[in-house]
């Protein structure tokens, strides 16, 4: 990793109509990784991002392309950063081999569209208009155009939403393949999975701020209960015996099934408390946490 | 100015049946219909001598450009701001204002070609002589263009979506096709209703126009009406445009 990042994004804010949608974003996105911004909907992702791209002017804070401020020095950033939009169109009868000459013909030193095409799975459909693509096709047609100029760093704003699930994994793929090339990703999504299998670090966002900045791994490690045991005993245990439990972050009982959340060392004190009353555990299941709940538990807290 | 925004917009363009018809054909069209009724072609004291035919040869001329920049154009632009298509644009090291500019020179070209075509016609096919003053109608000609173009630009920057374009280029089209003499031809109208038309932007041009035609500079007046209008306008819609 370089020294210095590639983005840097320090208390940023910006409000609609006296709403602070960010509220104090800062983060740091350093040469060569992919780097998550995850949100529940309306939490600012998009702004935040959009004033990386240059497209918002923030009301306050710092952010960084390059070095490089994306209001003043628009044309520059722009160069070297290529974005996927979450709204936006092309012209209805612009071919997609227009799209791509043209586009292609904005930028200094451009990749040649052709191989970039056919990654994409769009060399049948070069002479197809916008307005004629599937929702999946002008995706990947969007995904082309960020990659055109050759940048050193790519923004993605719900890139595979609209995208079937073998679609989605073939992007996941193509995203992967992207960063191979030495290629910045920042990368804004709903998806847990999406986010877990792709980033290195992730921000999560919530009403504009950041509630937490970790690894997927991290953040679920982080998360308050990160085990989830659940058994069905074959005789009643005492309450007292399981709110006693070790590292317990919380018990739930569903007719006769009981769901335990804490971590391996609430693992070991269950199974030793169920020896001692010789009880057998039932459909003993123990299972990690995933970054779904890592993300529920951290926006909670939050609001 | 980018060039290849400029080339993919003239090929878009040109993808466009009902602008092409209504823009480039239809004023031609039009002038061919009306020369084709045999009272048209008669001289009338009326009008100083000269025949219905050779006054709306005027009308025709400025009547593609009036369809383009006020109807074509403003539904253009703000469907490009309604679906994101100037924003992700704006993502690119070029700016916006290439789109924008790009539609001006396609409808301005446009209009151009659509004049030219109407004075080409009436001249071979019912000997409407061309302009004596050509300089002077040229001047004219281009003047009411930037005109247009910028009326067009203020109805492209008041609308929020294609609907309110559409509704509010129907409203500025008619009366702006009555000054330009649809209707009536300017040089018909009554003294006092000549007098107020030749302060809009059509009615000016259309003047100008009949003025250059018949061998006498367009006068400096109606110019002026002209290259007034046209900085109202433009900077109304610099004001006023919103990029989404």
């Amino acid at each position: 990793m370089s020294a210095t990042p590639v983005i840097e994004v320090t208390a940023l804010r910006k409000s609609y109509g006296g709403r602070a949608v960010v509220d104090g974003v800062s983060f740091a996105v350093e040469e060569g990784e992919i780097f998550g911004i995850l949100g529940p909907n309306g939490a600012g992702k998009t702004t935040t991002v959009e004033c990386v791209e240059g497209l918002r002017v923030p009301d306050a804070g710092r952010v960084r392309v390059t070095g490089l401020d994306p209001v003043a020095d628009h044309e520059q950033v722009a160069r070297v950063l290529g974005a996927q939009l979450q709204e936006s169109e092309l012209q209805a009868k612009l071919t997609v081999r227009e799209a791509l000459e043209l586009y292609a013909a904005l930028y200094p030193h451009p990749a040649d569209w052709q191989p970039l095409a056919e990654r994409l799975g769009l060399t049948d459909k070069l002479t197809t208009r916008f307005a004629k693509l599937s929702g999946g096709q002008k995706q990947r047609l969007f995904i082309a155009l960020a990659l055109i100029g050759n940048p050193r760093v790519v923004v993605l704003d719900e890139l595979t939403t609209g995208l079937d699930p073998r679609a989605r994994r073939d992007t996941w793929q193509l995203i992967e393949d992207v960063r191979a090339s030495g290629v910045t990703v920042l990368l804004v999504t709903h998806f847990m999975e999406e986010a877990q299998r792709l980033c290195d670090r992730i921000a999560v966002i919530d009403k504009g701020r950041v509630a937490a900045l970790d690894t997927p791994e991290g953040l679920i490690r982080r998360s308050a209960g990160s085990t989830v045991i659940s058994f069905t005993p074959s005789a009643p245990l005492d309450d007292g015996d399981l709110n006693g439990l070790p590292a317990l972050t919380s018990v739930a009982r569903n007719d006769g099934r009981i769901t335990l959340s804490g971590t391996d060392e609430t693992v070991n004190a269950v199974l030793t408390l169920l020896a001692r009353g010789h009880i057998t555990a039932h459909q003993l299941r123990v299972s990690d946490a995933t970054l779904d709940d890592a993300f529920l538990d951290l926006t909670e807290v939050t609001r | 100015m980018n060039t290849a925004v400029l080339r993919a917009e003239l090929r878009l363009f040109r993808r466009e049946p009902g602008a092409l018809f209504w823009i480039l054909a239809f004023p031609t069209l039009l002038l061919v219909i009306l020369g084709s009724i045999p009272g048209f072609r008669h001289h009338e004291a009326d009008l100083g001598g000269l025949r219905t035919i050779d006054v709306y040869v005027p009308v025709a001329v400025l009547l593609g450009m009036i369809v383009g920049a006020l109807q074509s154009m403003p539904q253009n632009l703000t469907g490009y701001r309604e679906r994101g298509i100037l924003r992700r644009m704006s993502a690119t090291p070029v700016r916006p204002t290439a789109l924008l500019s790009a539609q001006m020179v396609v409808y301005g070209a446009a209009a151009l070609a659509s004049a030219l075509c109407a004075l080409i016609v009436g001249r071979l096919a019912f000997d409407v002589r061309l302009p004596e003053q050509a300089f002077g109608y040229l001047l004219a000609l281009l003047l009411a263009i930037l005109a247009a173009l910028a009326l067009g630009a203020v109805v492209s920057a008041l609308s929020r979506t294609t609907k309110i374009a559409g509704a509010i280029g129907s409203a500025v089209f008619f009366p702006m096709m009555f000054c330009a003499g649809v209707w009536i031809p300017v040089n018909s109208m009554p003294d006092v209703m000549a007098r107020i038309v030749g302060y809009t932007p059509f009615g000016a041009a259309a003047e100008a126009l009949n003025r250059a035609a018949a061998g006498h500079w367009p006068g400096w007046t109606h110019l002026g009406v002209l290259v007034a209008w046209t900085v109202l306008l433009t900077v109304g819609a610099s004001r006023w445009f919103r990029w989404e």
